[in-house]
């Protein structure tokens, strides 16, 4: 019931995303583009295939995986503040992106590449610490050492960019921000890698519901506390270093749909994972959108359009639930 | 049968020994009481025992070494009742007994009618029926015990191991808890092994006491054996009157400012 709810909230979003853009094409257009009832102009079935549809899908997939990879790490870290960036992914791949950038390699396979690379790198600084301490990963020096990877992330950033001519730091600093604005249909394939993280994901919801309760209690009902966490790391490690080199930095989807979602269907992970698919997708697609069309000329990040209306409803319903 | 057999075990954190060469066989169907003061190693060896603690020598359960067990299987095997549960989730009372399906479930697999009933039947066990749909942190610290109590009967294991679970509870649901797992050895053969400082209550369910202090065991058998007086007073540093109590069941009161 409510994934059917999601599913038609999608369908809806990415009908709206498709149809409406600077161009002049209606919802009519789409829809005779699908059934092929009528016949439309040239322009207009050139404009939606090659630019509307491409983009419509890579904001979907972005929204869809920072949904889940929030969702998966606020379960992991027992952390309702955790997101996908939290362990030093973003800050990783963005170096890695931007030395590729500087370097003069083209986004695609050198910056995407090098972005994967980079977070990877970090995810293992900050792992094999954590993870050297006894048994168990310990989640909380894997929070801290994910915070600090992040700060000192944020400087390199910082420093690459001082250090750089002036002809890039607009690209750079756009990407830094979000933006969807490279889409093209070869993305598709690159994208569809997600899929099977997404598939490891919902196989594992049962033990991260367990995994809620505590680690010694989900050890003793069963789970392999290890190896779920450290699969549930690269899973979600992999599709957000995916998302990231496609889409630069797009915040508070991770942060703000896994929480919304709990406050409607509750904390059943079996639920919220395909929830959180359709969720994000369907908020990425509607925040691309305002992003398109907002601006009177040109457009801006879509990741100001996500934290300009994710943060006010965060705290709406942060004091909604608190009342 | 044997359900636990434990062979020179030893567990340290770090440069800590916590438990040194201990060795222990508990039989199937057995109700044993882990005694000693605090920081013996008490809850030590119940979560080696469960084998969420590294340790060195050799702990078998039902005739297998524990290492040869998945997680899972462990989980159809034995159910533990910890001392406190992380009450941070927003799961309700019966979901929470019901995750003590999921080793009989798999990843996949949704509860059906049965687990349902069995998750109901183990609430009304333990009197937290009523509960069902509040969440675990809204409740009281015994009414929590309990419903992790239930979690682990709904488990259906063969062995439950418990970390104090009466130290939250009233004297009626003390006892009712207890009656409640005399009742599942008697009847389905289970073997329960517990820590308590209730020495008490140990005596009367216990078929066996192990005193515990620092990390070896300083005396195991049945009640009247293991509560003496003299041995009280050198574990505990306390002094301690045993009185014989009804059917030859030790009662113990440790003497004020002696």
């Amino acid at each position: 019931m409510v994934l059917l709810v999601g599913l038609g909230l999608l369908v809806l979003a990415a009908w709206a995303g498709i149809s409406v853009g600077s161009s002049v094409t209606g919802f009519r257009d789409t829809f005779d583009l699908f059934t092929g009832r009528a016949e439309i102009s040239q322009v207009s079935a050139v404009i939606i295939r090659e630019i509307r549809i491409p983009r419509v899908f890579l904001a979907a997939v972005v929204g869809a995986t920072l949904a889940l990879g929030g969702l998966v790490f606020q379960a992991l870290l027992r952390n309702p503040l955790a997101e996908p960036y939290i362990l030093g992914v973003s800050g990783g791949s963005a170096i890695g992106a931007i030395l590729a950038m500087l370097a003069g390699f083209s986004p695609f396979p050198g910056v995407a590449l090098a972005a994967f690379a980079g977070s990877m790198v970090t995810l293992m600084l900050v792992l094999i610490p954590a993870a050297r301490r006894r048994e168990v990963i310990n989640r909380d020096s894997l929070l801290l050492g994910g915070v600090m990877m992040n700060a000192f992330c944020g400087a390199m950033i910082m420093f690459l960019i001082s250090i750089s001519r002036s002809a890039e730091v607009h690209h750079i600093l756009f990407w830094l921000m979000g933006d969807l604005s490279t889409s093209t249909r070869e993305q598709l394939p690159i994208l569809l890698t997600v899929l099977p993280s997404f598939c490891l994901i919902f196989l594992l919801a049962r033990p991260m519901n367990l995994l809620l309760t505590g680690r010694e209690n989900a050890a003793a009902m069963g789970v392999n506390v290890r190896r779920v966490t450290v699969l549930l790391l690269i899973a979600t490690t992999f599709m957000v270093a995916v998302a990231v080199c496609q889409s630069g930095l797009i915040g508070f989807v991770g942060l703000v749909i896994p929480h919304v979602l709990r406050l409607l269907i509750g904390p059943d992970h079996r639920l919220l994972v395909p929830a959180s698919i359709l969720t994000g997708a369907s908020f990425l697609v509607v925040c691309d959108l305002l992003a398109r069309t907002l601006p009177a000329t040109g457009e801006m990040p879509v990741g100001i359009v996500t934290a300009m209306i994710g943060a006010p409803l965060f705290i709406f319903l942060l004091w909604r639930a608190n009342r | 049968m044997t359900a636990v057999s434990i062979s020179n075990l030893s567990v340290a954190f770090g440069r800590n020994s916590i438990l040194a060469e201990l060795d222990l066989t508990i039989a199937q169907g057995e109700f044993v009481v882990i005694i000693g003061p605090n920081g013996t190693g008490k809850t030590t060896l119940l979560r080696a025992i469960a084998g969420l603690l590294p340790s060195t020598g050799n702990i078998s359960l039902f005739g297998r070494p524990l290492a040869e067990y998945s997680r899972r299987q462990l989980a159809l095997l034995m159910a533990m009742v910890p001392q406190a549960t992380p009450t941070d989730f927003p799961f309700t009372v019966a979901e929470t007994v019901l995750m003590g399906r999921s080793p009989h479930l798999g990843l996949l697999g949704f509860e059906g009618e049965g687990d349902l009933a069995l998750a109901r039947r183990a609430m009304a066990f333990t009197g937290v029926d009523h509960l069902a749909d509040r969440l675990l942190a809204e409740l009281s610290g015994g009414e929590r015990q309990r419903v992790i109590i239930a979690r682990a009967i709904c488990q259906e294991p063969r062995l439950i191991l418990l970390d104090e679970p009466t130290a939250a509870l009233d004297p009626a649901h003390q006892v009712k808890i207890l009656d409640l797992m005399e009742r599942l050895r008697r009847e389905q053969g289970v073997t329960v092994v517990m820590v308590s400082h209730d020495l008490n209550l140990g005596a009367i369910y216990g078929d066996r006491l192990i005193l515990l202090q620092g990390g070896r065991i300083r005396a195991a058998g049945p009640p009247q054996q293991v509560l003496t007086e003299e041995r009280l007073a050198q574990c505990y540093g306390c002094s301690m009157v045993v009185e014989q109590g009804a059917n030859g069941v030790p009662r113990v009161f440790p003497v004020p400012g002696a």
